[in-house]
């Protein structure tokens, strides 16, 4: 931290709001130093769609004037974050990445938007993504990929490489992320930072531009653990206007991150998603981080959950099945792209939806829609999205018999470290393979949670633990990766991302 | 599981209103017959009995009392509209010439 001494971008989030409590800067300079780090290196790292400098600025004098005055104020008041392009937000553009959305202002703020506001946290801007969050390298975004800060020939993973982007170059302090299959896990593993899935249902999806309803939840992108569990806390809660919103309190997950000592806690080793397929450098890292969770005083078992070979396959129908019905929705009629047929002088609506569709989608976007309208289809349906409904019953019954054993599992988060641009363009199943992890958690609605834990010895790039808890026990997962984090931080002298390379540094030579 | 043929994409896209060129048809569907035979795994692994899941949790119908209460206005819900009349979404024709 010492080449960073001054420079508040380089704090934790907690830090930061522990100063502004103490007066060291204002929310207002907090911002700013923030809006100043995005304008000299976004141009190379491509994090942010859209960045609102004056929403970002005023919020954060409000916030400084009401403590001037000793009004009271949330916990996280003043501290800046970023919001992934698939929540809906007043006074800014929401496109998920697509063509199709381009330059759309919603009517209204999603929950969790919403919610960040009665925080009153500025929101610095919209962060990219794969379009309409379909997608492993964020490189399916229509406004270009976004760089991974480690090595900017690589992707920061997907769908919200943005985001993790963000958190990674200190662009943010934290993010919203959303996970479907992983894309707020795998991106985390891939730049050197932490990402939670929550339990499906934890955090309102109200005003989340949905991809897979029965799949989708939103998180935190963070730096550190604690500063994961203070953002899932301040988003997470029942909400009336999301009907698969979890009628009870938050877990306790910000009591959790205190945990140091793991002394009777039972971690079982995923045997399907821990080893064959997975990089040298990955498991090496992996394995060591499993012997610290040991050191700390855990239990380690190896654990089978058989049917997670098939998850994969699974969740590419049951994906595409929801998508293709949820993506229905844009019609070129109400919102969103209208762009008519080429030489028809007066198309039908029909016409114009088709040519609007094929404008405004992109390939990765229409290969789903097209395999889920499939899956759907007469005559097909039982065959595929009926097995998969039932592969996802066993995978499932996988994890409850696995809880039955132990009180949290683990494997690496995704099987590479992060991979050059272009590297899958051509084969969208080896794409779909960088899931393979973090998937079985959305088809059975557990929480997840990735964190760093060391380099790759082959390439220099992070390695992310994935540690998996049950339905609404979300604290577990955040007492095991705080007393992991605390023990190799402890080892490496500070934290992973010290070790990143100065973004300052690439720009100057650039 | 039959594979999927060009002539298959063409029709599930028509049937998606996407509007196709042939350049992607000719892509997808080499594409998507290999999707296709990836995914067809999952006959293999569920039995007839097992009883398929839908969604991760328990769902239960929510409602709530039948009250007015605001909601957008006329204005703000047209504003993202490609074209509005009159206070309304203003559509191409939908039906044909013929």
């Amino acid at each position: 931290m010492s080449t960073h001494a001054g420079d508040p971008c380089f704090l934790t989030a907690a830090q930061m709001a522990t100063s502004l409590v103490a007066g060291e800067f204002t929310s207002e300079e907090l911002v700013q130093a923030h809006l100043d780090r995005i304008e000299a290196l976004d141009g190379s790292i491509h994090a942010y769609l859209h960045i609102d400098a004056p929403g970002a600025l005023a919020a954060a004098r409000a916030v400084d004037a009401d403590r001037a005055a000793d009004e009271p104020l949330p916990p996280m008041a003043g501290v800046p974050v970023a919001v992934k392009d698939v929540a809906c937000t007043l006074g800014m553009p929401t496109t998920a990445g697509s063509a199709m959305l381009a330059d759309w202002v919603p009517p209204y703020d999603a929950t969790v938007v919403a919610r960040l506001r009665e925080a009153r946290m500025p929101i610095l801007g919209k962060t990219n993504m794969d379009e309409f969050a379909m997608g492993s390298s964020t490189e399916h975004s229509a406004y270009g990929p976004t760089q991974n800060p480690w090595d900017l020939s690589r992707t920061p993973g997907g769908s919200g490489g943005g985001s993790a982007a963000a958190v990674a170059a200190y662009l943010a302090p934290w993010a919203i992320g959303s996970d479907t299959g992983g894309s707020i896990r795998q991106p985390a593993a891939l730049t050197g930072t932490v990402g939670a899935k929550p339990t499906y249902g934890g955090v309102s999806r109200y005003g989340i531009i949905a991809l897979a309803s029965s799949l989708d939840q939103i998180g935190p992108c963070t730096r550190t653990v604690t500063d994961a569990a203070l953002l899932h806390a301040v988003i997470g809660g029942h909400d009336p206007m999301d009907s698969t919103s979890i009628a009870r309190p938050v877990p306790p997950v910000v009591g959790a991150v205190s945990t140091r000592d793991l002394t009777g806690t039972r971690i079982g080793v995923v045997q399907e998603i821990s080893g064959e397929g997975f990089q040298a450098g990955v498991r090496a890292r992996f394995e060591e981080a499993v012997e610290r969770l040991r050191d700390l005083g855990a239990e380690v078992h190896e654990v089978s959950c058989p049917h997670f070979t098939s998850a994969m396959a699974a969740y590419y129908l049951i994906l595409p099945s929801e998508a293709s019905s949820n993506l229905a929705r844009y019609d070129a009629m109400r919102y969103g792209l209208r762009q008519g047929p080429e030489g028809i002088a007066a198309p039908s609506a029909e016409q114009v939806m088709s040519s609007s569709r094929d404008a405004g989608f992109g390939d990765e976007v229409k290969r789903r829609i097209i395999l889920g309208t499939y899956a759907l289809s007469s005559g097909y349906y039982e065959a595929y999205y009926g097995q998969a409904q039932k592969v996802r019953t066993l995978i499932a019954q996988d994890f409850a018999a696995a809880f039955e054993q132990v009180d949290v599992l683990v494997s690496p988060t995704a099987p590479t470290t992060a991979f050059r641009f272009g590297e899958n363009d051509e084969d969208p199943v080896a794409m779909y393979l960088n899931d393979i992890a973090t998937i079985p958690a959305n088809l059975a609605g557990v929480p997840g949670l990735s964190l760093p834990v060391g380099q790759a010895d082959e390439d220099g790039l992070p390695v992310g633990l994935q540690i998996l808890a049950p339905a609404t026990q979300d604290e577990r997962m955040y007492a095991v990766s705080a007393a992991l984090e605390a023990a190799l931080t402890d080892t490496w002298g500070g934290p992973l991302l010290d070790r990143a390379p100065a973004l300052e540094h690439e720009e100057v030579r650039a | 599981m039959p594979a999927l043929s060009r002539d298959d994409v063409a029709h599930v896209a028509m049937l998606a209103r996407i509007d196709l060129s042939d350049a992607e048809l000719d892509r997808f569907a080499v594409q998507l017959e290999q999707i296709v035979g990836w995914v067809d795994q999952v006959g293999e692994v569920a039995a007839a009995e097992v009883t398929p899941m839908s969604h991760p949790l328990p769902l239960v119908n929510v409602t709530r009392p039948d009250e007015v209460r605001a909601s957008l206005s006329a204005q703000s819900a047209l504003a993202g509209a490609p074209e509005a009349v009159e206070e309304r979404f203003s559509v191409p024709r939908i039906l044909d010439e013929e």
